[in-house]
């Protein structure tokens, strides 16, 4: 099966909510720059019964170039990471094993 | 380090696009519904330039419990993870590392 695009999750916003494609599509874009924005001043997010978007720093490391076999240092930097929550989680094993699938916000 | 709700998200959001928070809320959940509902129906959900989110299918194997040395079966299990786009991690590193 194709993947989900974040063409496919604005229609889905937009049918959900009475928006129109376009405004739906915005307010999306704004929320994927926020979470984006608040990575980058270095705090995270959490967002109960969906997950938690954090960074860590990654030590520096010696690296090799495999196509060269050359050593070069990694210097130390910050990846943006993303934790599942555990009703999340255990929401798709349960559906990936022939379980219904459930809403992630009783509210929607 | 300062941690960031879903509440405390969507005020950013609603700032961003003059939409009223109610509607905003609403918007941010639906989409982060849609998103769970994908990957329980077993699609991943590609997003340029943010990241990816998938289902791995991890097989049945035999662990070992590290302080009790006792073997434990682990069950098939399907493990969601999240990918990064290259772009997100180029921003989030460049600029946290400016700031030290």
């Amino acid at each position: 099966m194709s993947a989900v695009t974040k063409k496919d999750l604005v229609q889905a916003v937009s049918d959900e909510t009475g928006l129109t494609q376009i405004d739906a599509k915005v307010v999306v874009e704004e929320l994927l720059e926020s979470i984006s924005e608040v990575l980058q001043e270095g705090s995270s997010i959490e967002i109960r019964g969906f997950g938690t978007f954090y960074t860590k720093i990654r030590k520096p490391r010696p690296a090799r170039n495999i196509r060269t076999g050359e050593t070069v240092p990694l210097s130390e930097r910050v990846v943006p990471l993303f934790r599942y929550s555990a009703e999340l989680r255990d929401k798709i094993d349960r559906a990936a094993k022939g379980g219904p699938i459930e809403p992630i916000f009783l509210e929607v | 380090m300062a941690n960031v709700t879903k509440k405390e998200l969507v005020e950013r959001v609603s700032q961003r696009t003059g939409l009223n928070q109610l509607d905003t809320k609403l918007v941010v959940e639906t989409f982060l519904d849609a998103v769970g509902k994908a990957l329980q129906s077993g699609r991943n959900i590609e997003i340029r330039g943010f990241g990816r989110f998938k289902v791995k299918q991890q097989k049945a194997h035999t662990a070992r419990n590290p302080r009790t040395n006792e073997s434990v079966k682990v069950d098939e299990r399907f493990k969601p993870i999240f990918e990064a786009s290259n772009k997100l991690r180029d921003r989030v590193s460049e600029t946290i590392m400016k700031d030290r």
